[in-house]
Order: structure tokens, then sequence, then C-alpha cells
């Protein structure tokens, strides 16, 4: 994140969207960051601090880290583990932990892991060991899948056939549907994620706002940015709006990419996917097609099936679903810390827990 | 859920560019955004454009980075 | 291209023509030059000794190699315990198959380095293993250095004192990372590894309470330790920090945090807040200390917690460095 220098327009640009927010929420508004990115710039910028007592910020369910399924996770770490296989996956897999161990521990133990930024050097991984097999970790939503489409593509073109793919892919609007029809959800409006819909557009989510009367603003990642789409939920609320609108224009179009939006639509299909801590949900993950079949690692290596179980106690689809925060879990700070993490949002430093243990309280020290 | 940062496209070569961000260069693709110029900003996520980013802001962007740049010239 | 084999590190002829033709050449001093199973050093009353081993992958980075950092670690650990560094022991172990180029390039680098802090290779010791059991080369170096009347340490912080950082943050880190495999890509960052002790000279007065050198885990971790040794609190102003703005690119683009990177030549100061001008004034007339920042103070508050002040004005805690600086894209 970045440590910007100080300059009076930042200041006064805050002042004004804090004193506008002050001003229109005379009662209470709840607001969901959907994203985990999102999660981080509030924490890092302590915007829960500077905003009235009756704005309540609360996380989703946007770390695609945090959502990969146990099952999911055993079944790559099994894969990790065979002779003869480089894993490169980026770096926030690492430590995500499996029933048993995870890529750290394995890495000691003798596999090759490797962390890269890019597909693209996974791929460079396959043109350079060409007598090993490689196979990209694939974690992420609709930013990242494209990245990894285009990989799979360049993969075939080239007749790189030692490179394959593990997709856990997973798509947003599903899981918004499901926050949507939850009973118990107490948000009235939501930060919409800004780099998926960059790649999506804001046709898919505009049902939340349509048939839920869920507003959002699709909103960017600096402190600002947050502050002024907090600013437009506001005024939609005031003038009894319920509309997606796009606080992050300079980046975000309505139609979105559809350049990334095709090349996905080439090489993945959705399919029904388990969301650790949240459960089954219907096709709301991205499978790759049968004609990329000699890309999936999941159909080019034969992986037994895992039915790996949550641990008791946590209660990280609660806080995935914004039910309760963090620091009401039992587990947390105590028995479930960054190092030694029980639950999903614990992993990943984008996690709505391990993002409250790093910069905000700890229960216990 | 997904960390991108702005970059400007310095030169290009079929389906890939160099792009600076913030004085780091670093070879990414742009196969996602194939009407990009030399001289355009992009949201650069994992290695890919996936965004090209409109004119003001980058400008903006630009003239802020130049500012605290000058603060530290690198030279030891 | 010749290359290191096991026999140079047999104790035969070998091993002898490598200590004269490449370390006594390159490192000989009276000292050293005294050949003995242990050197006699001159010094009398109380000395301060630490040792450090390196490992670094590349040998060679932008702005220094495995050498150079091998000298600044252990000159810049006795210096900011407030010791004069004097001697230095120098221990390789060697990879079957290292090009002999590269070990002299690393050795003149370590000749070079000690002189510019003004120390000296005393003895020293030259293992070889076979090929995969290292990493190319490691090394350890031990240091000993006289004990002066600078009095700092943890136990003299107190609520009130200034936190200063001799320069920006950051750079040995990003400059390691952009040359991993995987990850690379070019940046004009360059190391900061460099020996402390001209510039604490430099900045020295009574009033300076402690002084750390930010290596591994970063001025967020060793504020921590800090802070937890000291029993006091500290509260950081994020605005102060010295950050060039490639560090911060290669953050942003990395997932990183400039506050968990290591540092190879920067100290953070703790000062009396009186003395706090003079010791800035000191660091910037330096060429080491130039864009050095006041960065913080410490308070009253609970033991060990660190705070930060964000831009805007809020609070948050900067933790200990937890596991592995990882990059990571979401």
């Amino acid at each position: 994140m970045p440590m910007k220098k100080e300059s009076k327009t930042l200041l006064a640009q805050a002042g004004d969207f804090l004193a506008e927010i002050t001003a229109l929420a005379q009662s209470p508004f709840t607001i969901m960051e959907v994203c985990g990115t999102h999660t981080v710039a509030i924490v890092k910028n302590a915007l829960r601090e500077l905003l009235p007592k009756t704005i309540r910020l609360i996380s989703g369910p946007g770390c695609p880290v945090c959502v990969t399924d146990s099952s999911d996770i055993d079944r790559y770490l099994y894969l990790a583990a065979q002779p003869n296989i480089i894993t490169a996956t980026f770096g926030d897999m690492i430590r995500v932990p499996g029933t048993e161990k995870n890529l750290q521990v394995l890495r000691a133990e003798g596999a090759d892991v490797r962390i890269v930024y890019s597909t693209q050097d996974a791929l460079e991984l396959a043109r350079n060991n060409p007598d090993k097999e490689v196979v990209f970790l694939g974690i992420g939503f609709e930013t990242t899948a494209p990245t990894v489409a285009v990989s799979i593509e360049t993969a075939s073109v080239e007749g790189l056939g030692n490179y394959s793919v593990l997709s856990m892919h997973k798509i947003v609007p599903p899981v918004l549907r499901l926050l949507a029809e939850d009973d118990d959800l107490v948000v009235d409006a939501f930060l919409d994620p800004g780099h998926v819909c960059s790649i999506i557009g804001i046709a898919p989510i505009e049902f939340m706002a349509q048939d839920y009367g869920k507003p959002g603003v699709v909103t960017g990642f600096e402190a600002l940015d947050i502050l002024e789409a907090i600013v437009m939920l506001l005024r939609q609320r005031a003038e009894g709006r319920s509309e997606i609108e796009i606080q992050y224009k300079r980046v975000v179009k309505v139609e979105g990419n559809p350049h990334a939006k095709r090349i996905v639509e080439r090489v993945f299909e959705p399919v029904d996917a388990s969301w650790r801590g949240i459960g089954l949900i219907p096709q709301s993950g991205l499978s790759i097609r049968e004609e990329y079949s000699a890309f999936d690692a999941a159909k080019k290596f034969s992986l037994p099936v895992f039915n790996s179980k949550e641990t008791p106690g946590c209660r990280c689809g609660d806080v995935l679903k914004g039910l309760i925060d963090p620091t009401q879990c039992p587990l947390f700070g105590r028995h479930c810390t960054p190092m030694k993490p029980v639950g999903p949002c614990m992993v990943s430093s984008e996690g709505a827990c391990a993002a409250y243990h790093r910069y905000v309280q700890r229960s216990v020290d | 859920m997904c960390l991108a940062i702005p970059a400007k496209v310095v030169t290009m070569d079929g389906s890939l560019a160099n792009v600076d961000m913030m004085g780091n260069e670093r070879v990414i693709s742009i196969v996602l955004v194939p009407e990009v110029q030399i001289g355009e900003y992009v949201l650069v996520h994992a290695g890919f454009a996936i965004s090209i980013i409109d004119d003001e802001s980058a400008k903006e962007t630009e003239e802020l980075l130049l500012e605290v740049a000058n603060a530290y010239e690198e030279g030891e | 291209m010749e290359r290191i084999m096991l026999a140079h590190g047999s104790g035969g002829r070998l091993s002898h023509e490598l200590i004269r033709t490449l370390f006594q050449k390159h490192l000989g001093n009276p000292y050293l030059d005294q050949m003995n199973d242990a050197t006699q050093l001159p010094g009398q009353g109380h000395i301060a000794v630490t040792t450090d081993s390196f490992v670094v992958s590349p040998l060679f980075f932008r702005g220094g190699d495995i050498g150079k950092l091998a000298v600044c670690g252990t000159v810049n650990d006795l210096a900011v315990s407030g010791a004069v560094p004097k001697f230095l022991t120098l221990a390789l172990i060697l990879e079957e198959g290292l090009p002999l180029g590269d070990l002299e390039r690393i050795i003149k680098s370590v000749a070079e380095t000690a002189a510019e802090a003004g120390v000296m290779i005393v003895c020293g010791d030259t293992k070889v293993v076979e090929r995969g059991s290292v990493d190319k080369i490691f090394i350890n170096t031990t240091g000993i250095g006289y004990i002066t009347n600078r009095l700092v340490g943890p136990e003299r912080i107190q609520p009130g004192d200034e936190i200063l950082i001799t320069g920006t943050i950051g750079d040995h880190g990003i400059a390691i990372l952009s040359e991993r495999e995987g990850l690379e890509f070019q940046t004009p960052v360059v190391s900061d590894c460099a020996p402390l002790n001209g510039l604490i000279d430099a900045f020295y007065i009574p009033g300076v309470k402690c002084m750390r050198d930010p290596t591994r885990g970063g001025v967020a971790t060793t504020l921590n330790e800090l802070a937890g040794q000291a029993g006091v609190s500290m509260l950081l102003d994020e605005k102060q920090f010295p950050l060039s703005p490639s560090v911060q690119g290669a953050c942003e683009m990395l997932g990183l945090e400039p506050l968990y990177l290591a540092n190879e030549g920067k100290a953070l100061v703790i000062v009396a807040p009186e003395n706090a001008d003079e010791v800035l004034i000191n660091m910037h007339a330096h060429p080491l200390g130039r864009h050095a920042a006041r960065i913080g103070r410490v308070q009253e508050g609970k033991p060990g917690l660190v705070l930060i002040e964000t831009p805007l004005g809020g609070t948050r805690i900067v933790s200990m460095l937890e596991g592995e600086h990882l990059p990571r894209i979401c």
C-alpha cells in the first residue's frame, strides 16, 4: 500500500468527504466492503476511527485465498508433493493451511514450489524445465482469471505440454446474491470491488440494487476513493435511490473489459463451487473447458477426492458474511493467528481476521 | 481482492509491453488491452494490463509521482 | 574457468595457495599475517563482540554483494551498540565448483568495505563442501570492537524521546527481490548496504540513547523489539517516513510493505527530545544520512505497542513481521 507524502489537498479532500458523511449519516448505515483489498485499505488507513459512529463497515467474502475450500487445498498439496512437479503459485498461497500441511512445509520437505508474480513467469518455468510438469495454482476472482486464461491459450498455441493449471477460480456475483438472500444480513449497501468490475463491468451486479434494493458503488483502493464512495452511497440513501454507481471511473468502464471477458469465456466455464466457510454456491466457480483439458491439472493428473472438514469453533463463515467482527470469534488471537491460522480469514494477509490482527487489535496478548 | 497498480507503457512489442511502475520496469502482457498506445497508463494486475486508465487521472498520477521522486533523487 | 575444488579445502598445498594468492593478497595486514592458530590482538578494558552468518541469493546484487554484506552486517552490529569496530574474522564455506573469479570478486569487496569501515580482517577459515551442500558461498564474520563512552541501549529509552531513521527504508529488500527468479524486474533501487560506523561517529552526541540497524524484518520488527525491551509504546508518523518512489512502486506491485523490508545501511536512533535537532543536522551533513528524518516518538502506554498515525490522522498497530514477507497479488 502506498505511503503517500502529505499534501494539503489530500487532507482537505478527506475533510470535505468526512464532513458530508457526517452530515448525511444521521441514522445508522451498515456498509459491506466485498473486497479484501478494501478491507486492508480501510484498516491500514484507520478509516473506521475517522468515520461517524453511525457508519458501520463490515468485511465481506472477497479474498480468493480465504474462500478456497480445504478440499481444494488438500488436493493441490497432494499434487505438489508428487515427484517431478514444479508448483508455481502466487505468494499468497504459501502459508495457507490444509488439513495437515501447507506449501511452506512441503517445500521444506523437498517439494519444488516456486513463487511467481504472473502466469507469464509460470509459463517461462515450463519452457525452461521441459522434463518437469509445471502446475500453476489458479486462485483468484474475475480480475485474475483472464491472466490465467491467457496462459492456457498461450500454452496451447506453443504446444507447451508440461504446463497445466489447477483451477480454483471463483466469481463474485453468485456470492453477492447469496448474501442478499440471507435473512440475517444486516448490510444496507455495498462497496463493490473495483478491479473485478474493471473486467466484468457493472451489469452482472446490477441485480443487487434492482432486485434486492441494496445500492452499491464500485470503488477504488485509495483512502479518498473509499471516503468518496461512502458519500455516494449516503447520497443514494438520502435521495431514495438504489443503483450501482461507479466511483472508480478512472479505471472501471460500465461495460468492463470485453477482451478479458471473451478470453475467460473461451477457456473457462461456470461450475458449482465450494467456498470455504460458506459452502456450495451454484455456478460460482470457473473450470477449464473440455477443449483445453490437456492443460487442466485436475484432469491431467489422477487426484484423489478430499472431503476435508472445517475446524470446529471457527466462525469464519459468519465473518465472511459480515455477521460478526473478527474479534468476536472465540479463536481470534488465541488459537488462530497469522502464524498458525485456523480459519480462512486468517490465512491471507487480506483476510478480514488477518487484517484486524495485524492492524487493529488483539483480543489477547 | 486483487492488487493492481498504474503503470506507463514505455515500449510495445506484439502482445508484450515494457511498462514503468514508479521507476521500476517490467515486461507485461497487453493481450487484454490490445488497443493500448505507447505513453498511456494501464492498470497492471499479476503481470497483465487489465484496463487503460483514463487520461486526466493518469496525468495527475504522473505529476504527483514526479513531485515525490524529486525529493529522493537516486544516486549513491 | 578456474573453479573451487574440494582440494582447496583439504588443508594441503592448494589451500595454502588460495590463502596466499587470494586472502592474504587482498586482506593482508600485520595481524592476519601472523598466520598462527590464533591471532594476538592489542587492546585493554572491555570489548564488544558479535557474530553473524551471511547467505544471500543472488551473490551479486545492485549496490553490493555477499562480501560487502558480510562486513557491513557485523560492523553495523558493533557500531549501533556504541562500540568502535576494529577487527573481523572471516569464515567461508564454499561449494565445490564455485568459480574462482567470483570468490576473488567477493574477497576484493570484503577488502574494500573493510577499508571503508576502518576494520581489519585478522583471521579466517575456509571449508569446501560437495556440490549441492551449500548455495555457492556462505560467510560468517565475527567482529570485535572497543567499548567507548557511548552509553546506548534500550534500557535508556524513555517516553518523550524522539525516533529518527538515517535514511530511506526498504532499498535493500527491493534490490534483492528484483533479482529473484520468477519476480525479476528492472529497478533503479540500489541496496543501501554500507558500514554505518562513520555516520554514527558523525552524528553521535550524548543524548543519543539507543541505536539499532533494522535489517531482516525491517523497521516495524526492530521498533517492536525495542519497544518491548524498553517497556514503552511508540507512535510513528507514516507521512514522515523517507521512502523512494521506486521502492514504493515495487512494494505496490508486489503487495509488500516498506516497513517490513530489510535495510543494510540504516540505523534507527532514539534520542532525547532536546538533542534531536542537533543529531538530525549532524546526520544530514553526512553522505549516508542525507535523507534522515524524524519518524516518531516514544510515549507512555502499553509496553511493546507500536502505533502509526496514517496520513489522514487515524492510528493503527504496527506489528512484527509474521513469517516470511511474501509477494502477493491479492
